[in-house]
């Protein structure tokens, strides 16, 4: 066995870095952060959440204001979905893009109020997109906030999570449509309440002020017990979103990609006006891509991971973003990019593990889909 | 170390293998430290054909969701067995690590290295230190 490396003393921690550890927690170092990698074991937190519901501290991400009447053409310009057509209380998945069609991050867009929008995005990036953001806002009549350090963030997810959150607040949580949100106290706190998520289940993101959220968390513990509810951690929230399909910036998204070869054609609105890549994505689109991401089930023994090379034969045709067990397909599964003319669903490759090329084969994505 | 068991009658290594040594041969596994550090394991790799192995060799690759891992053996010698139950369920060495979760079993060429490893007490006492 060889050792591994422990987290460094100068790591970010959320308001709930306390609970994590009074639950006996894995802290490991994520983004700059010390966050929980597990808290009793990564296959039963992630088989939780699939059948019943897990408790997940985000409050490392972070969250930008966007206000003022250059708000809404502010965001056209900075993001390839179609802002516009955001109602109040409703969000979107999107990117920021360079002008090469490079990913800077991933991201949601909430429109909360007139000319107000929350911009929502990875913790590792949150200085670095800030300053892009700052940078691309030169001439528009808006106002950037950072309020990442004050906003609390907890994911409950899973067919439960309704259940367990409906007690809590007056709100009517069957109300809220997917990627739509609402204001209102949920126990003691004044919530944003998002039903969005990660995994690929049902499930609510609730956003509050940091100093409400460690009370949030302990009611939401406390009401989800007898639902079989339990806290889950970094581990289980990538195997959890790798069988969903959902990209993860550093993985299948970074500087060197581009979100049509992602498989987000659907978030690019080409038709809705100029932004930041438009004309970079538009030769992308008419050129055709040159690499596509695709799933990939492992066939022989072996676990697949990010940064293992994928053969055909003797040709190399593609390399792994990410690759991890399935709990729930109990299968080793990745994704990865591949030449577009070998990118097809059934097509028997081999992944190099270690030196030893192990046979797997190209699968179509996702891997799960909940049902209903 | 509360809730981690090291039995008193195997010798133990600093990179976390057990040994039990039965006459000429020892048994060859990971310490409940060993499988409480990597969490659920998912996959292993051990000489499954005969294989003579030397103090120090890697002899196989241990993966957990997270993470891989080789495995060093401190014994020299020739591959009896391997744990064929681990290659469908390597969650065995989480849930036994000292008996269902039993890695190889070696034929020992040079007996004297046993006096290299640790007892249990000695073995205790480093992961305290660590």
């Amino acid at each position: 066995m060889t050792a591994q490396d422990t987290a460094a003393a100068s790591l970010k921690r959320t308001p709930l870095y306390e609970q994590h550890r009074q639950l006996g927690a894995r802290l490991v170092e994520f983004g700059g952060w010390e966050m929980p990698v597990q808290y009793g074991g990564i296959l039963e937190e992630h088989r939780a959440v699939r059948t019943r519901a897990g408790l997940f501290d985000v409050s490392h991400m972070g969250e930008f204001r966007v206000t003022g009447a250059g708000a809404l053409a502010f965001l056209q310009h900075l993001v390839p979905n179609d802002v516009s057509r955001l109602a109040l209380n409703q969000a979107l998945y999107t990117q920021l893009c360079r002008p090469d069609a490079g990913v800077v991050d991933d991201l949601l867009v909430y429109h909360l109020a007139e000319n107000t929008y929350m911009l929502v995005v990875n913790a590792g990036n949150i200085d670095k997109d800030f300053a892009w953001i700052q940078q691309q806002s030169q001439g528009f009549e808006i106002e950037l906030t950072n309020q990442s350090d004050e906003t609390g963030l907890i994911a409950l997810q899973g067919p439960v999570a309704l259940a367990i959150l409906q007690p809590l607040t007056k709100v009517d949580l069957s109300a809220i449509a997917y990627y739509h949100c609402m204001p209102g106290m949920v126990s003691r706190a004044n919530c944003l309440i998002s039903r969005t998520g990660y995994t690929g289940e049902d499930g609510f993101e609730l956003y509050c002020s940091a100093n409400e959220v460690t009370d949030l968390w302990q009611a939401l513990l406390a009401a989800g017990k007898e639902h079989g509810l339990l806290p889950t951690g970094l581990g289980a929230r990538d195997t959890l979103r790798l069988e969903a399909a959902y990209c993860l910036y550093d993985h299948e998204l970074d500087d060197a990609t581009n979100p049509l070869e992602a498989g987000l054609a659907w978030t690019v609105k080409l038709a809705k006006g100029d932004f930041i890549g438009h004309d970079a994505l538009a030769k992308i689109k008419a050129d055709g891509l040159k690499r596509k991401l695709v799933g990939i089930e492992m066939v022989e023994r072996g676990v697949c991971r990010g940064g293992y090379a994928i053969y055909d034969g003797e040709q190399q045709i593609g390399v792994l973003t990410s690759g991890a067990p399935s709990p729930t397909l109990n299968k080793n599964i990745g994704m990865g990019y591949v030449e577009i003319t070998q990118a097809v669903a059934g097509k028997t490759v081999q992944i190099d593990i270690r030196g030893r090329r192990t046979g797997a084969q190209i699968v179509a994505l996702p891997f799960y889909k909940r049902s209903k | 170390m509360a809730g981690l068991t090291h039995p008193a009658d195997l010798k133990y290594t600093k990179s976390d293998e057990w040994v039990r040594v039965e006459g000429d041969q020892a048994t060859i596994g990971i310490t409940d430290y060993a499988q409480d550090q990597l969490g659920d394991i998912v996959y292993i790799e051990l000489p499954w054909d005969a294989q003579t192995l030397a103090h120090e060799d890697k002899f196989g690759d241990i993966e957990s969701v997270k993470a891989t891992s080789e495995l060093i053996t401190p014994l020299s010698g020739e591959v009896v067995k391997a744990n064929e139950a681990l290659k469908d369920n390597p969650e065995l060495i989480n849930d036994s690590p000292y008996d269902d979760g039993w890695m190889v079993v070696v034929k020992l060429s040079n007996p004297a290295e046993l006096d290299g490893l640790m007892d249990a007490t000695q073995y205790k006492a480093y992961l305290e230190a660590r």
